[in-house]
């Protein structure tokens, strides 16, 4: 699990421990923060970074990254990507690119032929988008979500982010001089979004809500009434709603629910996808956002000066994958499910409750009980040094991620196998 | 076929030793269930054997693998069927398919020695009456047998922990 440079990993974590800022006590979800972040970077450094950079506080998951990269022992469940290796249709059409001498930029909104494979793609989740206006290529969907964010967010402005949830969201909200409002979710809803959880965390008055299903890190999807429930409420609230959809090629007990497909929701609604999950092209980094015109016309503004136009070679890749590898993305799919099935299975035989994971390659069981104090990162912690199995402590997505763990079974099932024996020799 | 028999056969193709408890957290089975559904996939004749995938280089035995191409002329007496059964029967074959294109039978055979094969092939498949020409090609090198890769190499690049 070498090769990658391990300061690129520290620049994505950095900003990623808590997405909504809040899971880490309030003093650093104010001013104080940057002030406290400023001292500690040393004197004699010209450069401190902007208060909204500061105030975002580094990575919980570095930690783990360092353990596990310096034992060779270790069988890791943290990893957050997919573990096959992107389809050869898509690879060769790159190359083909490469070959053919296409290392131009292309229009900024992405070429014209892969926004039309994507608009007629995202029909089978009954979404309709106009490719030549409300169609935009992003380099990754963390592109589309940074986009998003300072397309609408004006400062001061409340961005409810369910919690746990992946951890770029809050930072994301933060360098757009938004506030993050966490809506915390419950194992025992299986980490559905309720309209419950709304009205209690106040989101009636918020200007945007962050949509994550299939969410990382617990694996929750909404089913249709769930789904139904959290749009009255964002119409009935006059919400924003930013739906990050990137596994939702990753669904094992029924169809990809987005809330965009709701009456009334799509003229107020960006739907995020992209190639990494579904097909297995994380280091490609091509995503999309489609949205009324409006929104896309917005988002393309700060794309074109940001960023110009996604990786051009990247773009012909994601043609390739739209035109010819849905086999393989089944393939994975399949082999996912029984992944998903296995760990699942062991985890309750070991006695830790978990949610049933309807999609992406997570499982968030509850460690809680068996944690000393209950504390998940102690538990990982301890996990990681004494057997060699690192996964990532659920605070690292929230406060709402306490006492939880996330396993990934994106890692293939022997090693699976492996992990759970040691888990249960940890536990026993 | 429903979606846990399709789960089943995946994971066995995937390995074929899997114990059963694993299967049945695999698939969402419960242990009885996964009994009798192989019980059944065997009976049907779906499930037609479970084998292991043998790098044979890698052990201290003489092994020599070819591909036969084998053209036929088919008469009144005597079908594909026919003549399939006649090959299959050796125990150095493998492998047998009918195919498209230019031959009939693409046979995949095996043996202790070079000697072996092509006696295989001279006094097994050329003396048929049906059989009008075989040609054959020696394996040099097996890279991936049945999904299974013979080439060593981790090559997972993925950062250990990530977001």
């Amino acid at each position: 699990m070498n090769g990658g440079d391990p300061r690129d990993s520290d620049a994505r974590d950095r900003g990623g421990d808590d997405p909504t800022g809040a899971g880490r006590g309030s003093v650093e979800t104010d001013g104080g923060a940057a002030s406290g972040a400023e001292a500690s970077e040393g004197e004699g450094s010209r450069f401190s970074p902007a208060d909204r950079v500061a105030s975002v506080p580094p990575s919980g998951i570095r930690e783990f990254f360092e353990i596990a990269e310096n034992r060779d022992d270790v069988i890791s469940l943290g990893v957050g990507e997919p573990d096959f290796t992107a389809p050869w249709a898509a690879r060769s059409a790159a190359i083909e690119s490469l070959e053919r001498g296409r290392t131009s930029y292309t229009a900024n909104r992405g070429m014209p032929d892969l926004r039309r494979a994507i608009a007629e793609r995202v029909t089978r989740y009954g979404q309709s988008y106009d490719p030549d206006s409300e169609v935009l290529v992003t380099t990754g969907a963390s592109e589309a979500v940074d986009l998003a964010f300072r397309a609408f967010v004006n400062p001061g402005d409340t961005v409810a982010l369910p919690t746990p949830t992946y951890v770029s969201y809050g930072p994301g909200v933060r360098f757009a001089g938004g506030e993050p409002l966490p809506v915390h979710t419950r194992h025992e809803d299986g980490w559905a979004l309720t309209t419950e959880a709304l009205s209690e965390a106040g989101v009636d008055e918020a200007d945007v809500l962050v949509l994550c299903y299939p969410n990382n890190p617990t694996g929750a999807t909404m089913d249709a009434d769930e789904m139904d429930a959290v749009a009255a409420f964002c119409r009935e609230h006059d919400l924003l709603v930013v739906a990050d959809e990137i596994y939702a090629a990753l669904t094992y007990d029924g169809d990809h629910q987005s809330v965009a497909t709701r009456p009334g929701m799509r003229e107020r609604t960006v739907v995020i996808n992209g190639f990494s999950k579904a097909y297995a092209m994380t280091g490609l980094r091509l995503g999309y956002a489609m949205g009324p015109e409006a929104a896309i016309d917005a988002m393309t503004k700060v794309h074109q000066y940001a960023m110009l136009s996604a990786p051009t070679t990247a773009q012909h890749a994601a043609l390739a994958a739209i035109d010819r590898c849905d086999d393989e993305v089944e393939e994975m799919r399949r082999e996912y499910d029984r992944r998903r099935r296995y760990v699942v299975s062991r985890l309750r035989e070991l006695g830790l409750p978990v949610a049933e994971p309807g999609g992406a390659f997570y499982a968030f069981p509850r460690v809680a009980d068996v944690a000393s104090d209950g504390d998940a990162r102690a538990f990982a912690t301890e996990l990681l040094e004494a057997e060699g199995v690192a996964a990532v402590p659920g605070t690292a997505f929230g406060a709402g991620g306490e006492g939880h763990i996330r396993i990934s079974y994106a890692t293939g099932l022997d090693d699976l196998k492996e992990a759970m024996a040691r888990l249960e020799r940890f536990l026993s | 076929m429903d979606e846990a028999t399709r789960s089943l056969l995946d994971a066995l193709v995937d390995d074929a030793r899997e114990s059963t408890a694993d299967l049945a957290r695999q698939t969402g089975l419960d242990e009885a269930t996964v009994e009798e559904r192989l019980t059944e996939l065997e009976a049907s004749g779906a499930l037609r054997g479970y084998t292991a995938v043998v790098d044979w280089d890698a052990v201290d035995e003489e092994r020599v693998s070819a591909i036969v191409e084998v053209n036929v002329e088919l008469d009144r007496e005597t079908d594909y069927d026919d003549v399939a059964r006649r090959i299959a029967e050796s125990p150095a074959v493998d492998s047998l398919r009918l195919m498209s294109g230019d031959y009939d039978f693409a046979v995949n055979v095996s043996g202790s020695s070079m000697g072996d094969v092509s006696g295989f092939v001279s006094e097994e498949v050329a003396p048929l009456p049906a059989v009008t020409k075989t040609v054959t090609h020696y394996v040099m090198e097996t890279y991936k047998e049945r999904g299974v890769s013979f080439t060593d190499r981790d090559d997972d690049d993925r950062l250990s922990v990530t977001p």
